[in-house]
């Protein structure tokens, strides 16, 4: 049986416009369980292709024997590195990571071989029958280590990937009160409950159809060309229904196997991980070792900011350089620093890969600074929100790249809502799913202290540093039915953010038809950029609204030669074509006939710069999201373990384009923030992933999760459609910071690391 | 590998007998999971699923026969008031999907340290039950039936047909340390059970030593201490000094590691600390009762 | 081995299926009901929840042979009659589906939940629905939505 590959045209919603919330168009099908996920994807003829990978965190390959694993039934495929017709070479920022390893392996769980077979379980069997001769070499682990002179080397020339420094203001300045911290993040996972998918269909022309869940069409094409040796219109990508992403899918993970398989088996490829694979599969957030110092007046004001900060990268570059570039220009916070030395480094190790998770730099450097903040209010003599209302940045402030924030920077007002937000009742501890511990019955209240923690921090939207970050959309209108209908066409991946809702909203806006039908994602538009960095509202909104402003540019000049007006004067709303005072003069079915109007855009934001390579100075970021939170926890102090009771927040969107949207992703971003404070941790040790399934990588039950008061503020950004800002990420920053203060509120204790666990608590 | 589905005990044991390559399934909440992952490839499943006896309960005499089929949501369910130990212990597995499906047979089959169900069979003096078509049957006190790291006492031909748990006498307590709220393995386990007409008490350790274990040498104190301060007859409050003291004994007969989950360090002390309050609890639970 | 399985009412027979595998791979691989979902594959999740024999369970975690001369009934056998089960149609409502892998096993265990409990407290509906991750929604419109699905029934 033969379903729809992944592609869907959606079913449309009657109404709703920018500032509504409409209902998503994908729902019906989600939860009828007929939304054809990647993983979900079926062909006829099709094969199962699995991966072989390194269990070594370094090593050799002296040579390897696929001969017995060619001898198994049912196995029509197994390749290596030798198979590549391309390069041997991807990657996001630098092609430095091989598509199945040829001569080194620099990470446990590496892709060695790839076997393809017509049931999984046969081509695991093959799979174990390869035979690489491993020759293991001393691995680089501790990633302050890494820039030493006598490490091995991961790469050549050395193991430093990017060293971002920021020089403003005095190096030398001075201050009577210095607070200073080391901090420590541990590695998060993105933790998609959808596990990576492709089916990889060959064509007639000799090319590939792959359809995959993925966060970026237009780099995974790119990438997957390099490596096939093939031209674009031969690799042609189509969106798969997407589990959740979080950064987890911008890089490569099944699409150049299935394509390979497929292409040389001439059969469809259908490739999906377990989740053990998984947590193998993706990069990670990196981990980070940070050194803060902050010197303030007596009064608490700040005036100095030295900072360093260690980022592991893992054995491949994937987007580590721009992780450092946010974690060096934003990694002190929305606040005034005159003076400020700042050294940020990523580095290689043989650590598993780490890339871009939702907040990409800003969450760990946000632990740090945050947990500061808290030190500095101690020492003057303030509270945690009043310090940071006497350094909170505010619209027209420098920062410390010397870029002027010229929009809202509600810093002051984000923290007065959530410190004024109604408290949370004491815990009735009557009910044992109330206490720490839940029904688990370590605690009947005793032990139990209750603790409250502030955080504000901020995030960059867009891609900075002078990336040309751009997205294209095309739109059409026609009457189909006696209906004005508008099809929207991006490469913009949805990833469950409601990203094809807001392009419903805008056309509906923009065109006042009713009918929209969001076409099928895939690589036959120009790139919508990445899922990622909070800006598809942005970005890709921006090229919708452009787009139909095109199309209603044309509409309305064919109707002022119809109607013998200047187009000035005419206003276009869905099937009607309007006056200036609204009359309808003509329907659109008379200006267009069977004509269809199609206006392809791409749509830019304001440039952004790259920072100089000495100082860190440039405007290299488009636009500043501000959020704050208030966590309220009760901490069963004997034993460590923790509750959180509240994790309210409010959060500046700009414009919610979809107000219940907003505040879902506001939702999610905060657990993810929480899971990172509390539980999550990829547990490495000597290269070696300790803890790859959801038994012990902990992420929040609806157990965990406390009840979550939002407030939205919408201060316009006079440069974006509709004065939007980017909503993903901000939640994930300043959610984590908070409930470690008020862990650390609870039980007294300096808690410079995360996730917090028991032992930290207790101090056993 | 092959699917074997017997509709009798006698059935059961037979195929257990003739196909030593058989791995038994009832839940298949641990089972599954190694197959899924790809961890084993028994020649054969032993399905229990259809025999209709392992899913009985029954009371008798004091005891409660809990057939090795019995699922833990219906432990909670129908025996909180026998085996109030075993019913607290059952609410914190996994999930209410796992609760379904999952067996204390399964449990003890597998015999993890970490298993929900042992400390507060070891603290109520339980007696497994396991039977082979050769020999028949043959009970092993639960302390015994541990033998190992996710070792226990079956012979290859022999399968766990019940448990047997003595209804409680007293108050029990099960305490279990988790680093998230729900569906966590422990990271350490502490169950109590008050025998106040034998003046006993009972204790099961649980993720702290390479087999669940009793804390002997803490339950002759607290036993001994209650009788000498006259408490099992007057029903006295408990000193803070004396339950603080049994815990830190419950501690030291442990023997934890340090893992991903937990160190050995913390393993000691959050015992200490559960065991206080649960020997502080069932205490309390046992005044009221008078 | 051969199986025979009713799924949401109707009988399923499938032939050459390898005992080693799940009723979850049975379902989404065999028998064309793709709904349920394999985010863990270790009863660490609640993704692949289904109904067995009128209980929510781990479908990844029934071996094939298990669920034989039973009764399952999977999301996609929620809806009756072309409308949505209120539960369903809740979740749409109040924005309780993000990017939505969650939601079939999520629509099973609450669907549960409510015929058991029709009028479930907040901490009832946590403890019920512990044994689901959800990565997108926080949950907080999750619990919306099975509140409001439980309002409608009452009124029913």
């Amino acid at each position: 049986m033969s379903t729809d590959t992944g592609t869907r045209i959606t079913a449309t919603t009657t109404a709703g416009r920018v500032g509504d919330s409409p209902l998503r168009p994908d729902g019906t099908l989600k939860v009828t369980g007929e939304f054809a996920y990647a993983s979900d994807l079926w062909h006829d003829d099709m094969v199962w292709g699995v991966t072989l990978r390194s269990p070594h965190p370094h090593a050799r390959i002296r040579g390897i024997d696929i001969t017995e694993a060619l001898t198994v039934a049912g196995v029509t495929a197994v390749l290596t590195a030798d198979d590549v017709p391309g390069e041997n070479a991807f990657g996001l920022e630098h092609a430095d990571q091989p598509v199945l390893a040829a001569e080194f392996v620099r990470y446990e769980g590496e892709p060695v071989a790839l076997v393809a077979a017509d049931h999984p379980e046969t081509a695991r069997r093959a799979a174990q029958r390869i035979r690489v001769d491993y020759e293991v070499l001393p691995a680089v682990t501790d990633p302050r280590r890494a820039m030493d002179d006598d490490a091995p080397a991961v790469h050549r020339p050395g193991n430093l990937v990017r060293h971002l420094p920021l020089r403003r203001g005095n190096p030398a300045a001075r201050a009577p009160v210095v607070v200073s911290l080391d901090f420590e993040v541990g590695m998060q996972d993105q933790a998609f409950l959808g596990p990576e998918s492709g089916l990889a269909v060959p064509a007639e022309d000799g090319g590939v159809d792959l359809y995959v869940a993925t966060q970026w069409l237009h780099v995974d094409q790119r990438q997957i060309c390099l490596a096939l040796g093939m031209p674009p219109e031969k690799v042609r990508l189509h969106l798969a229904g997407v589990g959740g992403a979080f950064g987890g899918r911008e890089d490569l993970s099944v699409h150049v196997h299935a394509c390979l398989l497929a292409l040389r088996t001439g059969r469809p490829v259908k490739m999906s991980y377990g989740r053990e694979e998984s947590f193998f599969g993706h990069v990670h957030r990196h981990p980070a070792w940070i050194t803060y110092e902050f010197g303030a007046e007596r009064d608490g004001s700040l005036v100095y900011a030295r900072a360093r900060t260690v980022l592991d990268g893992g054995a491949y570059a994937s987007s580590t350089a721009a992780v450092v570039g946010n974690a060096g220009t934003l990694g002190l916070g929305p606040y005034r620093i005159p003076n400020v030395t700042v050294d940020a480094y990523g580095v290689f190790t043989n650590n598993p890969p780490c890339g871009a998770m939702r907040g990409f730099g800003c969450v760990q450097t946000a632990f740090a600074y945050e947990a500061l903040m808290d030190e500095l209010a101690a020492a003057v003599g303030l509270d945690p929100v009043e310090i940071r209302l006497l350094n909170g940045m505010r619209e027209g402030d420098t920062n410390i790249t010397g870029q002027v924030v010229d929009s809202a920077a509600p810093v002051a007002e984000l923290l007065q809502i959530v410190r004024d937000m109604p408290m949370p009742p004491p815990a009735d501890t009557s009910d044992i799913r109330a206490c720490p511990g839940a029904v688990c019955n370590t605690t009947h209240g005793e032990g139990v202290v209750r603790g409250v923690g502030y955080s504000v921090t901020y995030k960059n939207v867009g891609f900075s540093e002078g990336f040309d970050d751009f997205s294209t959309a095309r739109v059409r209108l026609e009457m189909a039915g006696g209906e004005a209908v508008a099809t929207v066409h991006t490469a913009a991946a949805e990833v469950g953010q409601g990203l094809i809702t807001v392009q419903q909203q805008i056309c509906r806006t923009e065109l006042g038809v009713e009918r929209v039908v969001v076409h099928p994602t895939n690589t036959a538009v120009g790139s919508s950029g990445s899922t990622s960095a909070s800006r598809q509202t942005y970005v890709t909104g921006g090229a919708v609204k452009a787009a139909c402003e095109a199309v209603r540019a044309v509409v309305l000049a064919r109707a002022a030669l119809f109607l013998e007006r200047p187009a000035a004067e005419l206003g276009l709303d869905g099937e009607k074509i309007v006056g200036a005072s609204g009359e309808v003069l003509t329907g659109l079915a008379e200006v267009l006939g069977d004509d269809a109007v199609e206006e392809t855009v791409e749509y830019r934001h304001r440039p952004t710069h790259a920072v100089d390579p000495e100082t860190g100075q440039g405007a290299a970021h488009v636009q500043f999201a501000f959020s704050a939170h208030r966590a309220v926890v009760d901490v069963d102090v004997e034993l460590g373990l923790v509750k959180v009771i509240a994790l309210d927040t409010a959060q500046d969107v700009g414009k919610a384009i979809n107000p219940d949207a907003v505040v879902g992703q506001i939702h999610g971003g905060s657990a993810q923030g929480m899971g990172l404070a509390l539980m999550e941790e990829i547990v490495v040790t000597d290269g070696h992933v300790r803890n790859p399934s959801f038994t012990d990588y902990l992420i929040p039950t609806i157990l965990d999760m406390p009840s979550m008061q939002v407030k939205v503020l919408e201060y316009a950004d006079p440069h974006a459609p509709y004065g939007v800002r980017g909503v993903g990420e901000p939640p994930t920053i300043s959610s984590g910071p908070a409930v470690a203060a008020a862990i650390r509120a609870a039980t007294g204790k300096p808690l410079r690391r995360v996730p917090i666990r028991p032992e930290h608590i207790t101090g056993t | 590998m092959d699917f074997l589905q017997p509709t009798s005990w006698a059935d059961a044991l037979a195929v257990c007998a003739e196909r030593p390559d058989a791995v038994a399934i009832a839940g298949g909440t641990d089972v599954m999971v190694d197959l899924n992952f790809d961890r084993r490839r028994p020649g054969a499943l032993l399905d229990l699923g259809r025999v209709a006896d392992l899913r009985e309960w029954t009371a008798e005499d004091g005891w409660v026969r809990l057939g090795a089929g019995v699922p833990y949501a219906r432990i909670i369910d129908d025996l909180g008031a026998e085996l109030p130990g075993l019913a607290m212990a059952s609410r914190t597995v996994g999930s209410p999907q796992i609760r379904i499906r999952g067996t204390v047979g399964g449990n003890l089959g597998s015999a993890s340290p970490a298993g929900d169900a042992h400390p507060p069979l070891l603290a109520a003096g339980a007696v497994v039950e396991v039977a082979s078509a050769a020999r028949g049957a043959r009970r092993i006190p639960v302390a015994e039936f541990y033998t190992g790291v996710k070792r226990n006492a079956l012979a290859p031909d022999e399968l766990i047909a019940a448990v047997l748990v003595p209804t409680a006498a007293g108050p029990q307590q099960f305490c279990k340390v988790g680093t998230r709220n729900a569906m966590v393995i422990a990271v350490s386990a502490f169950a109590c059970a008050l025998h106040p007409d034998r003046r006993a008490v009972g204790t099961g350790i649980g993720s702290a030593a390479p087999t669940p274990r009793r804390a002997p040498e803490a339950e002759e104190f607290l036993a001994g201490e209650l009788e000498s301060a006259g408490l099992w007859d007057s029903r006295g409050a408990l000193p803070e000094t004396l339950a603080r003291a049994f815990g830190e004994r419950v501690a030291a007969a442990a023997s934890p590691i340090d893992d991903v989950r937990g160190s050995a360090a913390y393993r000691r002390h959050s015992l200490s600390v559960m065991a206080r309050r649960a020997a502080t609890w069932a205490w309390s639970d046992l005044r009221k009762a008078a | 081995m051969r199986i025979t399985t009713t799924v949401n009412g109707t009988e399923h027979e499938v032939d050459d299926v390898w005992p080693g595998e799940s009723l979850l791979y049975v379902l989404r691989e065999r028998m064309g009901l793709p709904g349920s979902k394999n985010a863990c594959e270790q009863g660490e999740c609640g993704s692949c929840t289904v109904y067995l024999d009128g209980e929510p369970v781990c479908s990844c975690l029934v071996a094939a042979g298990q669920a034989v001369g039973r009764e399952v009934i999977t999301v996609e056998g929620l809806a009756t009659e072309g409308q949505l089960h209120p539960l369903q149609q809740a979740f749409v409502e109040c924005g309780a589906v993000q990017c939505g892998f969650c939601t079939p096993g999520l629509l099973v265990a609450a669907h549960d939940l409510l015929a058991r409990v029709p009028g479930p407290s907040e901490l009832e509906i946590r403890e019920a629905l512990a044994g689901n991750l959800c990565r997108c929604t926080g949950y907080e419109k999750i619990l919306d939505a099975v509140r409001l699905a439980a309002d409608r029934q009452a009124q029913a």
